[in-house]
């Protein structure tokens, strides 16, 4: 990168409410860096949200990095999440609307998968779960 | 690192000997690293408490700092890092603070010169940085309970709820809305609702950054709550990007009334209750 804007990619773990905060603080900073819209910075914001409250719930805690990237043409944000939980047994059904096992309203990872361009999830009972999003730049 | 008695004794006649000077000295030390922040009269105040707690003790016995003898010591130290603390000095000028000892001491060490010079003088220095030490952890337990005491204080801050005309009541969300929050504020609009028998309450998260389904759930129990004391919520501050991202997120927000802004909710709720509101005509003066 030549201007001064790009951060390189950024780690924060997550074991409490707070850290969720700090995560949407860091996403949010990194979105406003490589130009993201109004709109797309609120939606990978709260798509971060939702799925670093997933990782401190469902997965007992865990990490997120925050990169910037560039396809030639535009730049994004991308977000890892990786945490060692137990997984999830049925992806189908945790993408269902309105599922969930914890009492909130079922919509979390369903609607950060629509709040961001890709969506990738790698999960099994041996090695927890990482999920990886980015947003594009318009 | 206790000081044996002796080694004690030593040091509480080298400082008390040497009283007016020790103080002085020290006191200069201090002021020159906080640089005129606190006043001259305050330091002395408290190198001279210090200065005594060091002697009265050494005159007992061995100094060991977690020992009994040790409580007014203890107790002098504590209170000058919780006033620093609590005057927003950094860690490092408190224990500076104590730490300025040493240079006196090895004034002192080195005049009274003897065989046991560098012995004592590593003993004595051993004992001070155990002082500045637990300066050190009383500034940052101190510190500690500042900011669980902001934390709590912002939470009330954060939360009022506001009287917008007869009948109808506000809360300005602003911030993050995690479950502590959350029940705050639930609690704070129930109990105004029935103190001043509103019927109407207006929830304006115009301040609230990002809405997730965990800040849209507090919102949405908040609102059911109010229901079943007869109370209808208007959801007002909907900006344009939150709304998107709500519809991305496939929130329902069902039969509940939401508006843009906060004017407009009043608004409609003042055309619920019946109340016309229209501009006055312009007095023409003849």
């Amino acid at each position: 990168m030549t201007a001064g804007v790009d951060l390189g990619p950024q780690a924060q773990a997550i074991r409490s409410d707070e850290d969720v905060v700090r995560v949407r603080q860091l996403v949010r900073a990194v979105a406003v860096a490589v130009k993201l819209s109004l709109v797309d910075q609120t939606k990978v914001v709260t798509a971060a949200s939702e799925l670093a409250r997933n990782t401190l719930v469902y997965g007992g805690g865990g990490s997120v990095e925050v990169t910037t990237v560039d396809n030639g043409r535009r730049r994004g944000v991308q977000i890892v999440f990786v945490d060692s939980g137990p997984g999830i047994p049925d992806l189908d059904l945790a993408f269902t609307d309105g599922y969930t096992t914890g009492g909130g309203l079922g919509l979390g990872l369903s609607g950060a998968r629509r709040l961001v361009d890709d969506f990738h999830i790698d999960t099994s009972a041996e090695t927890g779960t990482r999920i990886t999003v980015t947003k594009w730049s318009r | 690192m206790a000081l044996s008695a002796e080694e004690s004794g030593r040091l509480a006649a080298l400082l008390s000997g040497n009283a007016e000077r020790v103080t002085q000295r020290w006191t200069e030390i201090i002021a020159g690293s906080l640089r005129g922040r606190l006043s001259q009269a305050e330091l002395r105040r408290q190198v001279q408490d210090l200065h005594h707690a060091i002697v009265s003790t050494g005159e007992q016995g061995a100094i060991d700092l977690p020992a009994e003898n040790a409580t007014e010591l203890r107790a002098t130290l504590s209170e000058l890092s919780r006033g620093r603390a609590r005057q927003g000095f950094s860690a490092t000028e408190t224990a500076i603070s104590i730490f300025a000892l040493k240079d006196v001491v090895a004034e002192l060490v080195e005049e009274a010169g003897g065989d046991n010079k560098l012995r004592d003088y590593v003993a004595y220095s051993g004992l001070i940085d155990e002082l500045g030490l637990f300066t050190f952890e009383s500034f940052v337990r101190t510190r500690e309970s500042l900011i669980a005491d902001q934390a709590e204080q912002l939470l009330e801050l954060s939360t009022p709820v506001v009287k917008l005309w007869e009948g109808v009541v506000a809360v300005p969300l602003v911030g993050t809305l995690d479950s502590a929050r959350a029940q705050v504020v639930m609690e704070r609009l129930l109990q105004t609702l029935v103190d001043t028998g509103s019927p109407y309450a207006i929830i304006d998260i115009t301040g609230v950054p990002a809405v997730d389904t965990q800040v849209a759930q507090h919102i949405l129990k908040t609102v059911v709550a109010a229901r079943l004391m007869g109370a209808d919520c208007i959801i007002s501050g909907i900006r344009p990007q939150i709304a998107q991202t709500i519809v991305a997120l496939g929130i329902e927000f069902g039969d509940i009334a939401t508006k843009a802004s906060l004017a407009d909710a009043l608004r409609h709720v003042l055309r619920l209750t019946g109340v016309e509101t229209a501009r006055r005509q312009p007095r023409r003066d003849a």
